[in-house]
């Protein structure tokens, strides 16, 4: 007989049904913080009126193609209410939820898919990565991020977003390496909505669960109900204190549901049946945390139509200042390339002045 | 002042940055306690500690992906990919972040990251180990590019890359790591980057190279000088951002060019020389330019190495070809 000389399990969290009822006995702090539990359902909300008017801006022609975010409020926020200032960001390209929790714009959000590189210069933190296309290479900044904190002695967390598709790719198994060799501050989440574009979770691979990949570098790692606030803002209070105490990194998978199609050019119907997504709508995030707030006389019709008019207004004004903003000017599309601009590129920027103004 | 060979001049320059500027790192596969393969880092994490002079587990993403998270969040970086031919899986990251970091935020982040790499061949390495694909990423935007030629070179050159704010892919010709010494004083004194420097001053005809190719081009020009022909040897050192104005300058005087690289000459950055001269320095030709590269073949395994490589012989074959033209 071999003996065992490893083994593992992964736990899953989850609080809040998709109801809105409250699960077990061993709720969080979060679950009776109502005022934060408001915030955050203001937050989420404002949110999902954002993607929608930014899918409206697309298909009027106003905004280029663009990545919705619907459905993944509960973890945006579970990340982006969890973290401090000091902390660093490296998302994927549709956290926006997370993002608006650290002070980046709505306009500046539909700056950079409106094609405009100034949207990546935004009021969030300034140390926090831009908008990242090329699947999985974030993980490996936000480890890099960590290292510099770590070897600068300082409290600071850096906090990544993979998908469930981008779990598949080495640069998130090289940096969850990374993270366990170095015993790193960082916290790495796989936001598992079960779609990379039109490739289903179970072609990613045949494991129960994505979490256990971080279990191969040596990460404690868990799955939560990445539809669950509760569940979710605990797993990354959890995770981000653990970081900042010196104990390294953690890996946690949450599970949600891609309710849109991938962006705005991809149409999910060819490959996703409408069934699947209209039982996903039934375990969406907003409805229960709704429902919740409701049960608990924390919510009620007067606060919703109040909240829904006030991000409207939002969402309004963030669309009026992204329309305003006009195109960069040209010379931008050389000043930026260096510290100093080489003698080559400038002779190329003074002619493109001399031939595009 | 200490008679150093190329490689060691190398670990002068990361020793004096370390020393004197802690946001320096020194990252890489065998960096550490080994010293590297080459011994590039020999001695370095022995001196300053296993926070300065980092192994890295084997992964070539990481160490650039890593380079790039560091580097944006105010430490300067020196990483080491241990050979050229296993760099690739760090292109990305050095094309989709770190060449484009300033650009895509409007300078909030900056990349001031060093990527070091011993390239070419001629040291009888397994496949893989001899290739010189310097022209990968000349081809990228935002990305300094700078092989340094003698020890001299590489202390000052390697000093001005670690200190450049933003990101050098530094290329070490491995042929050479020990072939010549030179006095080099350690004095933390840097070398201009984005400048080509003359090495032999001449009238005739003006060859072009960089890297180890400047060996085998400096033995041409002595030959040539024995037979009365007067050869401009220039070392490009910086291939991007390239700096066209000495060359042009060099043919503006001598009517002739050849440019040697050890790259295939497929897109090779003799090609972005010759289209320069084409069209900056048309004029001034009285032959056409020509280019003495490695094959458009695969780098060949140790035995016909030597034969794939430009020699004194092939160079000196490319001259009398446009010395012909009257």
């Amino acid at each position: 007989m071999p003996a065992t000389i490893a083994s593992f399990k992964i736990d899953y969290y989850q609080h809040l049904s998709p109801d809105g009822r409250l699960m077990g006995d061993d709720a969080p702090a979060l679950a009776t913080d109502f005022e934060e539990l408001r915030r955050l359902y203001a937050l989420m909300v404002k949110t999902r009126v954002f993607d929608k008017k930014a899918v409206a801006l697309q298909r009027t022609g106003k905004l280029g193609t663009y990545a919705s975010c619907l459905g993944h409020e509960a973890v945006h926020m579970a990340i982006g209410s969890a973290m401090r200032e000091e902390d660093c960001f490296a998302p994927m390209y549709r956290e926006y939820g997370a993002q608006f929790c650290r002070g980046v714009k709505m306009s500046e959000v539909l700056l950079y898919w409106g094609g405009d590189e100034r949207g990546n210069n935004f009021s969030g933190p300034k140390h926090d990565f831009a908008w990242c296309v090329p699947i999985a290479t974030q993980c490996l900044h936000a480890a890099g991020a960590a290292l510099a904190y770590k070897l600068r002695g300082e409290k600071r967390v850096a906090v990544t977003v993979v998908g469930d598709g981008g779990s598949s790719k080495g640069d998130f198994l090289e940096a969850m390496n990374a993270a366990s060799a170095y015993k790193l501050p960082v916290v790495f989440i796989i936001c598992n909505n079960q779609w990379a574009i039109s490739v289903p979770r179970s072609k990613q691979n045949t494991a129960k669960t994505l979490a256990q990949k971080g279990v191969a570098a040596g990460l404690p790692s868990i799955q939560v109900d990445g539809n669950d606030v509760i569940a979710a803002r605990w797993a990354m209070d959890e995770a981000i204190a653990q970081a900042r105490d010196g104990g390294g990194a953690t890996v946690i998978e949450m599970i949600t549901y891609r309710l849109s199609d991938h962006t705005t050019a991809d149409d999910a119907t060819r490959y996703r049946p409408s069934e699947e997504v209209d039982d996903a709508w039934k375990r969406e995030p907003l409805v229960r945390l709704k429902a919740y707030l409701t049960e608990q006389g924390e919510w009620d019709d007067a606060r919703e139509q109040a909240l829904q008019d006030e991000a409207t207004a939002a969402v309004d004004e963030a669309v009026e200042e992204y329309l305003a903003a006009g195109k960069p000017p040209l010379e931008s599309m050389f000043d930026y390339m260096y510290d100093e601009l080489p003698h080559d590129l400038a002779a190329q920027r003074e002619k493109a002045l001399e031939e595009l103004s | 002042m200490a008679r150093v060979a190329m490689v060691e001049a190398v670990t002068m320059a990361l020793a004096w940055e370390l020393e004197h500027d802690e946001s320096v790192v020194v990252l890489g596969e065998d960096v550490g306690i080994n010293g590297g393969v080459f011994r590039a880092t020999a001695g370095l994490a022995q001196r300053f500690g296993d926070e300065r002079v980092i192994d890295t587990p084997l992964a070539e993403t990481m160490i650039a992906g890593l380079s790039v998270g560091m580097a944006t969040q105010g430490m300067k970086p020196v990483a080491e990919a241990q050979f050229m031919g296993f760099i690739l899986p760090m292109v990305d990251h050095m094309m989709c972040h770190a060449g484009r970091m300033r650009h895509r935020t409007r300078g909030r982040l900056s990349c001031p990251m060093v990527l070091r790499a011993p390239f070419g061949g001629g040291i009888h390495a397994p496949e893989h180990h001899s290739e010189s694909t310097e022209a990968i990423f000349a081809h990228m935007p935002g990305i300094r590019v700078v092989i340094p030629s003698s020890p001299s070179r590489a202390y000052g050159l390697l000093l001005a890359a670690i200190r450049d704010p933003d990101p050098v892919v530094f290329l070490e010709p491995k042929r050479i790591y020990r072939l010549n010494k030179e006095e080099v004083e350690d004095n933390g004194e840097d070398l201009p980057l984005d400048v080509c420097y003359v090495l032999r001053d001449g009238t005739d005809l003006t060859l072009v190279t960089w890297g180890a190719m400047v060996k085998e081009t400096l033995e041409a020009a002595e030959k040539l000088a024995e037979k009365g022909i007067s050869a401009e040897v220039i070392d490009v050192a910086t291939i991007s951002p390239l700096d066209m104005d000495t060359i042009i300058e060099s043919v503006e005087k001598t009517g002739r060019c050849v440019i040697v690289h050890e790259a295939v000459r497929m897109c090779g950055v003799g090609a972005e020389i010759a289209a320069g001269l084409a069209d900056a320095g048309l004029y001034h030709l009285y032959a056409p330019v020509k280019r003495v590269t490695g094959y458009d073949s695969v780098m060949p395994l140790y035995k016909m190495e030597m034969k794939y490589m430009p020699s004194v012989q092939r160079i000196l074959n490319a001259v009398d070809e446009v010395l012909e033209v009257s």
